[in-house]
C-alpha cells in the first residue's frame, strides 16, 4: 500500500480539516466541555489529573479521545508500512519544550486545536491566542532559519515505537477496570471530576472511535496546527493551512447549526478575558511547539507512527499539566493562576535559551 | 555531478529547508535528498514543485527514499 497519498493532496487536507471541525462540534453537543470537543493540551490536563499527578478536582478524567489519536495513528501507520521505530533527537530538550507548552497552553487555557473551535464557538478571546500563537511560531521560524535543529533521529527496535500506544492502551485498561461511579471523586486508582470540565465527557467508546477516526486520518494527511502557520510563514506554502482554516470554518457551520455559536468575550466557556495573558500564554505555546517541530495532537499522532521523541515530548506536557496546577500556575474563567505569569516569563527565558544555542551544524 | 542533501533522520521541517537552500543558493542542477519517512518525502517534492523544479525519480532506499531533483 505504497501508492499515492490521496490525503497528503489538497483536498485530501482539507478533508481531514472538515472532518476534524465537524466531529469536534459534535462531540461537545454530546457532552464534551464547551468549545472543547476536542482539546489535546486539556485533555492531556485531564489524563495527568485521572492519574492523581495533579489535584485539581475539576479537570480530572481519562480521555479516550486522545488514545484513540495515538492507536488510530499506529493502525495507519502499520496499513500504511508507515511505522518506523525511531528516536535520539535531542528527547530530554523536547521533554522540557514539551512542559513549557503546556504550562503557555494552561494559560490562555487550550492548546492550538481549541484555540481555533474557541473561535468557531464564537469565543473572542481566541483571536487574541491566535494571534500570540502566530507570534511564537513566528519566533520559532527566526530561529529555524538561523540553523536552529534539534539533531538527528536513529532507527530503533519496534518495541521503542509500541511505548506510549502502550501507555495509552494501559490508560484505556484502567478505565475499563475502575469505570466511573456516579458521584464519587475516585475509583479504584483513578480519580474523576464530579463537577466542571472533567465531569463533562461523551460515552468512553464514542470518545475512542472519534480519537480513533481522527487519529487514522491525521497520520494519513500529516495534518498539524502548528505546521500549517508554519509553513505559511517559513515558506509561503498553504497546504497544511487550508486543513487548519478548514477544520475551523467546518467547526464554525457545525456550531451554527448545533445552536452552539455564542460571540463574545464575556462568559465563554473555560476562558478569561485577561488579553495580554492569553496573547503571551499561546506566544509560549506556540514557540515550544515550533521548536519541537509540531502541535500536540501532530505530536501524538507521531508517537502512534513510532516516533519515541514525539512520546517524550508528550509525556513533557503530561509532566507540564502536573506542574501547572501544582504551582498555581494554570488559569481559571477567573484569570491567570497566581504564579502563572512568572511560569510564563521562564518558559519564554528558556524556549530563547534553547533556540539561540541549539544551532549545531547538521553531520 | 548531482549534489546530496542528507536529510535522514531529521524532522520536519529541516528536510525542506535543506532542500530549498540547495534548490537557492547550490550550484548544482541536479539534486539527490535523502529522506527516511514518507511526509519527509512528500514535503520535500511539494516544495522542490512549488520552485519549479522537476522531480525525476523517487526510489526506495534502505529506509527511506531517494528523490532526484532537477532545478528548473
Amino acid at each position: 500500500m505504497r501508492g499515492k497519498n490521496i490525503f497528503a493532496s489538497r483536498g485530501g487536507i482539507i478533508g481531514v480539516g472538515a472532518l476534524i471541525g465537524v466531529l469536534a462540534a459534535v462531540l461537545q453537543k454530546l457532552g464534551n466541555p464547551g468549545n472543547m470537543g476536542i482539546c489535546v493540551a486539556c485533555f492531556e490536563r485531564d489524563i495527568a489529573g485521572a492519574i492523581g499527578f495533579h489535584r485539581a478536582a475539576v479537570v480530572q478524567y481519562i480521555r479516550p479521545e486522545l488514545i484513540g489519536f495515538v492507536i488510530g495513528s499506529m493502525i495507519a501507520a502499520y496499513l500504511f508500512k508507515e511505522y518506523r521505530p525511531r528516536l535520539g533527537s535531542a528527547p530530554i530538550v523536547r521533554f522540557i519544550l514539551g512542559v513549557f507548552a503546556m504550562i503557555g497552553a494552561l494559560m490562555f487555557l487550550g492548546c492550538p486545536w481549541r484555540a481555533m473551535l474557541r473561535l468557531a464557538g464564537g469565543d473572542g478571546n481566541a483571536i487574541l491566542g491566535i494571534s500570540g500563537l502566530t507570534f511564537g511560531i513566528w519566533i520559532g521560524t527566526l530561529f529555524l532559519k538561523n540553523g536552529y535543529n534539534l539533531g538527528r533521529t536513529q532507527s530503533s527496535h519496534h518495541t521503542t515505537g509500541w511505548m506510549l500506544p502502550m501507555v495509552m492502551f494501559g490508560l484505556l485498561i484502567l478505565m475499563l477496570l475502575f469505570p466511573q461511579i456516579g458521584g464519587q471523586e475516585k475509583s479504584g486508582v483513578l480519580f474523576y471530576s464530579i463537577k466542571g470540565p472533567g465531569s463533562m465527557h461523551v460515552s468512553l467508546w464514542v470518545a475512542l472511535a472519534i480519537g480513533t477516526i481522527i487519529g487514522f486520518l491525521a497520520q494519513r494527511s500529516r495534518f498539524c496546527t502548528m505546521g500549517a502557520i508554519r509553513d505559511l510563514l517559513l515558506f509561503k506554502q498553504i497546504h497544511l493551512f487550508s486543513g487548519f482554516i478548514s477544520m475551523v470554518v467546518f467547526a464554525f457551520i457545525a456550531n451554527l447549526i448545533l445552536s452552539q455559536f455564542k460571540p463574545g468575550f464575556d462568559g465563554q466557556p473555560v476562558a478569561h478575558t485577561m488579553h495580554i495573558w492569553n496573547f503571551v500564554g499561546m506566544t509560549l505555546a506556540g514557540l515550544s511547539f515550533a521548536l519541537a517541530g509540531g502541535c500536540p495532537g501532530r505530536q501524538l499522532f507521531l508517537s502512534g507512527e513510532g516516533d519515541g521523541d514525539a512520546a517524550v515530548f508528550v509525556m513533557g506536557m503530561i509532566v507540564g499539566a502536573a506542574v501547572s496546577h501544582n504551582f498555581g500556575l494554570a488559569s481559571s474563567p477567573n484569570g491567570v493562576g497566581e504564579y502563572g505569569i512568572a511560569g510564563v516569563i521562564v518558559g519564554l527565558a528558556v524556549c530563547l535559551f534553547i533556540g539561540f544555542t541549539m544551532r549545531k551544524r547538521i553531520v | 555531478m548531482a549534489v546530496t542533501v542528507d536529510a535522514r533522520g531529521l524532522s520536519c521541517p529541516q528536510p525542506v529547508i535543506m532542500t530549498l537552500d540547495e534548490i537557492k543558493k547550490g550550484n548544482e542542477k541536479a539534486i539527490i535528498v535523502l529522506v527516511d519517512t514518507d511526509t519527509s518525502k512528500e514535503n520535500v517534492m511539494r516544495a522542490a514543485e512549488s520552485q519549479g523544479c522537476r522531480i525525476n525519480d523517487v526510489a526506495p532506499e534502505g529506509e527511506g527514499y531517494r528523490i532526484s531533483i532537477t532545478k528548473g
